[in-house]
């Protein structure tokens, strides 16, 4: 007898998870992957992230070395007059000069950037020791001009070894460059090539020009103190910062991203706290009777409320387990199979490992069990309200659910969301409008055992026996029913905000395209890079090729007006003053400096944002060394710059720097001609340049766009996780419910209903029930993306962007869904509906 | 001797608008080894003084002792502690957790006072013994027919040996030789173990099996004089 009984815990337990652990173990385990599929998204999201992110500090240390500071100047650079002056400062011990740029080079057929790094091995040894061990052996033949170190990263890409001869593109011209031999693996991981400065001024066209010093500083020296003092004393567009900065600067570039695709996992995960939600909050009032009898027998309320909360917790550590080891297989998978670069083209040649950090596993797996213990607290907290006597004597489960029919909390729920969508972001991270989402969801779901009974009183009256049959039952239990589309609310309001805020992104992106690239082709120095130009003579020869009707050139340098955070670009081309909304997409009012007022200046959304450069406001920009006066003319929107832009007129820029030189050409042709004749005699007007990219508009746009959908094809796939996890919340809420009723299935079998009518009846409610979560998803889906687009991507990115709604894909989604889940329904309640029919009538529980 | 239950002027209206008057002024002493059964309409309010005398609903005012300790004065947790001690009950409906066999029903009580697991097994086998049901300390309560059932919930009812024992109707949905079977059980049962009885019942013949007989109506809860 004895093996039949168990210890008083034991007993417990079984008493009170046998019904849905132990009896239900499937039930139990769609609520677990729930949980596990949160678990797995957000810790390969994080690891994958981190991975990247840990990458970009790595290469940032190899490169300062041993430094204290960093000076650092704009791409053009600063003269090297300054190197002697920092290294004479009696606080400093080293200085190392050095010229650090992106240069286009050919790799299988294509321009890439690659990053080039001039040094002067004897003035870097004394600030990285490290690196005169690295290059020793080469020492001698890297004062020789046009030899390059490449990194192995490098190597492997370009697929060059000692001895082979690299191409790049510097000024106008082609250089070629000889690889000495390979940088240490593990000191310099990213591509990167290692040249002797005087090389590189040589090779990249800047002569007397420098862009960064590393200094050591003699022991005793108050670092910050001195940097200020230092910074005080640099000429206007140079900065000085620490290595950790540096190291900062660097992450900082995607973090936004990052933690905005961390929120998509984390979303994954709430929608599986709701599953988790469902199916204890159904499994609770299916058992009322069991549990009040425990309360009978002496069970105190905070006993029930722990069994539920441990049921929960059981649930919780098998999802977060499977999620845990599910999560670490996919990071590998990525990494291994795309790279650290989730889409976004943040971490493009970074070589990444896996960086396993222990703390990330501890927390993603406390996440999860959170997020059950989270979905299980007010079924707990219910349990153990509830009056023992009631439940015992109740038939009716509705009862226990009409509390829930308070509409208190979800108000005060919206208006705290209201109250969210206005605070400012924090430390730059819009905190307050994920809060915002948060509490708009937590509200709708409060609200939906309201909105349940109205929604289901509209259903038919009128019909086929299951139809009629399923619009009662749901009538009849509009609490139970609102607990069913708890998850599918959430995960489809989420899936219609994301698809409506991507969708707007993606219009006004278009928009914006057409607005941008107004010419009938473009011109490019290069693709990628930051040395190559046209000079005044190409602009010329360009100007005058046959076919070309009229040509701009834009110049791009960039600004370094904050040393924490990354230069930002400056753009000089043609612009009307009195109507700078033809050739930018202005925002809101501009204005026309009066005459006497300083020049104007049309900023990007985020130097308004960040830098507070408001329209009206005179501003001083350091340029070609000197710091110079502006209007800020105009805000526009910037869909391409994700560190802020500057555009300024060309006439003016040329005036104040001399710098006649230019990046891009845009070209309107003459009419009748065609782009590929004119691109002939463009090529043939320029000689042979390697990397000159002409591209028509048409492709140019589509190029964009192209690179706007991969970057959001990640999101996608987080989306429709999230949505199947609703469609699991709706698979356990029927699959509770029709455990709960085999007596009525029973019954309508001994009055002549077949099982394909149950099945029918089923596969009803459960279209019905999402139907009903859909429609309030939509509205509420409608609401969130207000929030995404208007407060957290504004607040993350810093872009605009006009609402558009894709009302089609959301119909199409809709009906997919319906369609899903009445499957999901009819195979949830099949075990119930293949039970024997006599016996399930006799079945007193 | 002292009464192990002693009931005085017991009132309870139940909330709402109408805050309809339920027991007004009951009193009721049981002493030890003593079963009495209460009887009276449907809606009179039996079941309300059950509920109240067990703890799981308060009275409006009056007084119930339990072996002289106040019920009333008690908190939720403190009530909840001396029901799992010193009650059993037995329902109409029998209340069996269908997913624990019937020897684990019967172990339940006695898991939830802590009794040594050797103790659980000995007294467990004793109660299925008494109730005829040893050879089905394995079963569900599903592949048991109702009377089974209630014999089950009987074992379970008396297995940590109550002092005062709550019966429910407990023999509503039992045909005539099982209810007599049950009835038979609960009172050997709780007179033998020196404790007290209560035995709520529509049935004449069920109260008949009492050692008295009180009736609950508007007026409040008279002794039946035969």
């Amino acid at each position: 007898m004895s093996a039949h009984l168990l210890s008083r815990d034991g007993l417990l337990a079984r008493a009170a998870f046998a019904a849905s652990l132990i009896e239900h173990p499937g039930r139990s385990l769609l609520a677990a992957l729930g949980i596990a599929l949160g678990v797995a998204l957000g810790l390969a999201v994080h690891l994958v992230n981190r991975s990247a992110a840990n990458e970009f500090t790595l290469a940032a240390h190899s490169l300062t070395g041993e430094a204290h500071l960093v000076v650092r100047g704009p791409r053009a650079g600063f003269d090297e007059e300054l190197y002697p002056f920092l290294s004479r400062l009696p606080e400093v011990e080293a200085a190392s000069p050095a010229l650090e740029l992106e240069v286009a080079v050919a790799v299988a057929g294509r321009s890439e950037p690659l990053r080039v790094l001039g040094l002067d091995p004897f003035r870097a040894a004394q600030v990285q020791p490290a690196l005169l061990k690295d290059i020793a052996g080469s020492l001698q033949e890297l004062l020789e001009p046009d030899t390059v170190l490449l990194s192995r990263t490098a190597a492997e890409w370009l697929g060059a070894q000692a001895g082979a001869v690299v191409h790049i593109l510097a000024g106008s011209e082609s250089r070629s460059l000889r690889v000495l031999g390979l940088l240490p693996e593990k000191a310099y991981r990213q591509r990167l090539a290692v040249m002797d400065i005087a090389s590189a001024q040589l090779a990249l066209d800047r002569l007397g020009r420098l862009n960064r010093v590393d200094l050591r500083l003699r022991p005793g020296v108050d670092l910050e103190a001195f940097r200020a003092a230092l910074g005080a004393q640099l000429p206007p567009g140079v900065q000085v910062a620490t290595p950790e900065t540096e190291a900062e600067r660097g992450a900082s570039l995607s973090r936004a991203y990052r933690i905005n695709l961390n929120m998509l996992a984390m979303v994954a995960l709430f929608t599986g706290a709701f599953v988790v939600f469902t199916t204890l909050a159904l499994s609770v009032l299916k058992r009322r009777r069991e549990l009040a009898l425990l309360r009978v027998l002496g069970v105190t309320r905070a006993g029930v409320a722990r069994l539920v909360l441990a049921e929960a917790a059981i649930l919780g550590i098998t999802g977060a387990a499977l999620g845990i080891a599910a999560g670490h297989f996919l990071a590998l998978a990525v990494l291994e199979r795309f790279g650290p670069d989730l889409g976004a083209g943040y971490f493009s040649g970074v070589a990444a490992g896996l960086d396993a950090d222990p703390a990330a596993y501890v927390l993603f797996f406390a996440l999860g069990l959170s997020a059950a213990l989270l979905g299980a607290l007010g079924p707990a907290l219910e349990t153990a309200r509830t009056a023992p006597a009631l439940a015992l004597r109740s038939g009716d489960p509705e009862r226990a659910l009409a509390r829930l029919r308070n509409t208190w909390p979800a108000l005060a729920l919206f208006a705290a969301a209201l109250a969210f969508a206005q605070a400012p972001p924090l430390n730059g991270i819009p905190v307050f409008g994920y809060l915002s989402v948060a509490a708009l969801l937590l509200g709708a779901v409060l609200l939906a055992p309201r909105l349940a009974p109205a929604a289901l009183a509209l259903l038919p009256a009128r019909g086929p026996v299951p139809l009629r049959l399923a619009a009662e039952q749901l009538q009849g239990t509009p609490g139970q029913a609102a607990v069913s589309m708890a998850s599918i609310l959430v995960s489809v309001s989420l899936m219609v905000s994301m698809a409506i805020m991507v969708t707007s992104f993606r219009d006004s992106l278009d928009q914006w395209l057409s607005q941008v690239l107004p010419a009938d082709m473009y011109l490019r120095s290069a693709p990628a890079g930051e040395a190559a130009w046209f000079s005044p003579e190409d602009q010329a020869r360009i100007r005058a090729t046959p076919g070309v009707k009229d040509a701009g050139f834009l110049r791009a340098q960039n600004l370094w007006l904050d040393p924490a955070r990354p230069p930002m670009a400056l753009l000089a081309r043609p612009v009307d003053p009195a109507n700078p909304e033809r050739v930018l997409p202005v925002t809101g009012r501009w204005l026309v400096p009066g005459p006497g007022e300083p020049p104007p200046i049309w900023v990007s959304e985020l130097v308004h944002d960040v830098y507070g450069f408001g329209v009206g406001r005179v501003v001083e920009l350091p340029l070609a060394g000197k710091n110079a006066r502006f209007t800020v003319a105009g805000v526009w929107r910037d869909y391409a710059r994700q560190n802020g832009a500057i555009y300024m007129e060309r006439d003016v820029y040329i005036a104040l720097t001399g710098d006649r030189l230019a990046n891009d050409a845009a070209i309107w042709l003459e009419p009748g001609r065609s782009t590929v004749e004119v691109e002939a005699a463009l090529r043939a007007a320029l000689g042979e340049r390697p990397g000159l990219l002409m591209t028509e508009t048409g492709e140019l746009r589509a190029y964009s766009l192209s690179v706007f959908d991969r970057t959001f094809a990640v999101t996608y796939l987080l989306e429709a996780v999230a949505v199947a996890i609703g469609l699991l919340g709706i698979g356990v809420g029927v699959a509770s419910q029709a455990a709960a009723r085999r007596g009525e299935f029973g019954m309508l079998r001994h009055i002549g209903f077949t099982r394909s009518q149950v099945a029918a009846m089923l596969g009803i409610e459960g279209a019905m029930v999402s139907g009903v979560g859909v429609a309030l998803g939509l509205a509420l889906g409608w609401v969130i993306s207000l929030v995404l687009v208007h407060v957290v991507n504004r607040q993350s990115f810093h872009w605009s962007m006009d609402m558009h709604v894709p009302w089609p894909e959301l119909a199409a989604l809709a009906a997919v869904l319906l369609a899903a889940a009445a499957a999901t329904a009819i195979a949830s309640g099949r075990a119930a509906m293949s039970m024997d029919a006599v016996r399930a009538v006799r079945e007193d529980w | 001797m002292l009464p192990v239950l002693r009931i005085r002027n017991l009132v309870k209206s139940y909330a709402g608008a109408t805050g309809r008057p339920v027991l007004r002024g009951v009193s009721l002493d049981v002493a030890p080894g003593e079963y009495v059964a209460v009887m009276g309409e449907s809606g009179v309010g039996k079941s309300t003084l059950l509920n109240l005398i067990a703890g799981l609903d308060t009275p409006d005012a009056g007084n119930i002792e339990l072996d002289g300790a106040e019920l009333t004065a008690l908190d939720d947790t403190t009530r909840t502690l001396l029901r799992r001690r010193a009650m059993g009950f037995v329902f109409q409906a029998f209340h069996l957790l269908p997913h624990l066999s019937v020897s684990q029903n019967v172990a339940l009580p006695l898991a939830l006072n802590g009794f040594a697991q050797q103790e659980t097994d000995a007294r467990v086998l004793h109660l299925l013994e008494a109730v005829g049901l040893a050879e089905r300390g394995p079963s569900r309560p599903r592949e048991l027919s109702g009377g089974e059932q209630q014999r089950v919930a009987v074992a379970r009812a008396l297995a940590h040996r109550p002092r005062l024992l709550l019966a429910d109707e407990p023999t509503g949905n039992l045909d005539q030789e099982s209810a007599g079977h049950v009835l038979r059980l609960l009172r050997e049962q709780v007179t033998a173990g020196g404790g007290a009885g209560i035995l709520v019942t529509h049935s004449a013949a069920a109260a008949a099996t009492a050692d008295r007989v009180y009736v609950l109506s508007v007026e409040g809860l008279r002794e039946r004089q035969t």
